[in-house]
């Protein structure tokens, strides 16, 4: 019987609609775009542990789609990661490592390690040659220490005491060059995490809105949500607006009632549960 | 194979919204390129005659050099005729100046504002190769897109379809007008990352010009 030849595992991307989106594409169809994050996202290591920072704008193009999304993604009780690129791609790539480290706490009985969960998304995001296009900033406090880590869409990791993300990248960083140095406190830390993040807001078109920020220590993790709120609405018109019909000139109207298909019966067997 | 590319989208959004006595143009006054801005403070409105402001958003390399052609345009106009330009006949000028660059187009979208002879609010709005018409509003620019569904439906323009036909310019007072604009640039500066920075209101009516300058989100 055809078919039951065992296939080669099929993993990765398929390929195979490449041809016919270029020809689409040249016959004038115009593809969806993504929902990329244009970002600023931080971390830095400060003598307890880790700060990490992220700003809260997502982008469609020059739109914004979300004025007030999340970019510190949970990872582990202990460990968090923030994102940039296309938010599905760090949503999916987080979520799904998040769940790989709690199925491993289960199996060791341990804390999870910030060196696991960066193996398994270097893994990953280099098994799909850059086409998930996630770059994250790592950062959590286990066994071995605080550590902070940045993840390229291509699989690269680098190692650093403190770093930067995302098309605000560069202004973010402008503020760490010039005021980080080792053994911060926790609120020296945090300001300049917020500082950077302020940066990139301000000066990245990509980046706007608000200031999240995550301190992660040994036995202790705080997630601050909004924890500034630099940019409010600046002008509301006191009388409000109505949008009354006949307030859009109507040309024409039809009506067109539709011919019922169904017939409902009484008293007719109950549904499954 | 890299190629020069001529043209650069410096963003922005421009209104304008006529009246019966008076005519609104807003522009934010951020100047932006790719992901940076270059200038939180950049006017993208320039006074052609007594009461005809042009407000441009696009290409601002574009936009200087067709300002200064249609400043000299009008000089010569007032040597030869021995009278300043009125607002229609400046949309007119303004519509030649562009269609002469057909095949390398002047890359700005132009909002023509004022006060016509006879003392009514005319908004005249324009494409990037000199087709235009006489509105009681419009909007160009990057966020003109956000703005234009609020205005059409705020301002009850009547359809240039129906018969017999109707006067475009708004019913509403100065006031209202100007905060109609305040509010729905606020409004497009939410979604938009090219406007921003600052909001610029020329108001013209038969007094003269005034202008008044608001902050919009930064970020």
């Amino acid at each position: 019987m055809t078919g039951s030849m065992d296939l080669p595992a099929k993993g990765g991307f398929d390929f195979d609609l490449c041809r016919r989106n270029n020809m689409l594409e040249k016959n004038g169809l115009k593809l969806p775009g993504f929902l990329k994050t244009g970002t600023t996202i931080v971390g830095l290591v400060f003598q307890d542990g880790v700060v990490l920072g992220a700003d809260t704008r997502a982008t469609e193009g020059p739109i914004v789609a979300d004025k007030n999304c999340e970019k510190i993604h949970f990872m582990a009780p202990n460990i968090y990661c923030c994102g940039a690129g296309t938010a599905a791609d760090t949503e999916a790539v987080t979520d799904m490592v998040s769940s790989q480290l709690q199925l491993h706490r289960y199996a060791t009985g341990r804390e999870s390690r910030v060196i696991t969960a960066l193996t398994l998304l270097k893994s990953h995001l280099f098994r799909y040659q850059g086409h998930v296009s996630a770059a994250l900033v790592l950062g959590g406090v286990d066994c071995t220490g605080p550590h902070l880590h940045t993840v390229y869409p291509h699989g690269s990791t680098d190692t650093l005491p403190f770093a930067t993300m995302g098309s605000g990248s560069l202004a973010a960083m402008s503020v760490f060059e010039s005021r980080f140095k080792e053994g911060l406190t926790r609120e020296e830390g945090i300001e300049l995490v917020s500082d950077a993040i302020r940066a990139g807001i301000f000066n990245d078109l990509g980046s706007g809105s608000n200031v999240d920020v995550c301190v992660i220590t040994k036995g202790k993790t705080e997630y601050l949500r909004n924890h500034q709120l630099p940019n409010p609405r600046t002008y509301a018109s006191s009388k409000g607006f109505s949008f009354t019909k006949g307030q859009t000139e109507v040309l024409s109207t039809k009506i067109i009632p539709l011919k019922q298909k169904v017939e409902v019966a009484e008293g007719g067997d109950a549904m499954e549960e | 194979m890299a190629r020069f590319d001529p043209y650069e989208n410096n963003g922005g959004t421009c209104v304008a919204v006529a009246g019966a006595d008076y005519c609104v143009v807003a522009a934010d006054t951020r100047l932006s390129v790719g992901y940076s801005i270059l200038s939180r403070d950049h006017s993208k409105i320039a006074q052609l005659a007594d009461k005809c402001v042009l407000a441009s958003s696009g290409f601002q390399g574009d936009i200087k050099a067709l300002q200064k052609a249609l400043a000299a345009k009008e000089l010569v106009y007032e040597h030869n005729n021995n009278k300043k330009m009125s607002c229609p006949a400046m949309a007119q000028l303004l519509s030649n100046t562009l269609y002469y660059k057909r095949f390398f187009p002047y890359y700005a979208f132009n909002v023509l504002a004022g006060l016509d002879t006879q003392g009514k609010g005319c908004v005249f709005t324009y494409d990037a190769v000199g087709s235009y018409e006489r509105t009681g509003y419009s909007a160009q620019g990057t966020g003109s897109a956000l703005m234009m569904p609020v205005l059409d439906n705020q301002l009850k323009s009547p359809s240039p379809l129906l018969l017999p036909a109707r006067d475009a310019v708004t019913p509403l007072s100065e006031s209202d007008a100007v905060d109609l604009v305040k509010d729905v640039f606020a409004s497009a500066t939410e979604r938009d990352i090219y406007t921003g920075d600052r909001l610029e209101i020329v108001v013209i009516n038969s007094s003269g010009t005034c202008r008044e300058c608001i902050e919009l989100r930064k970020d």
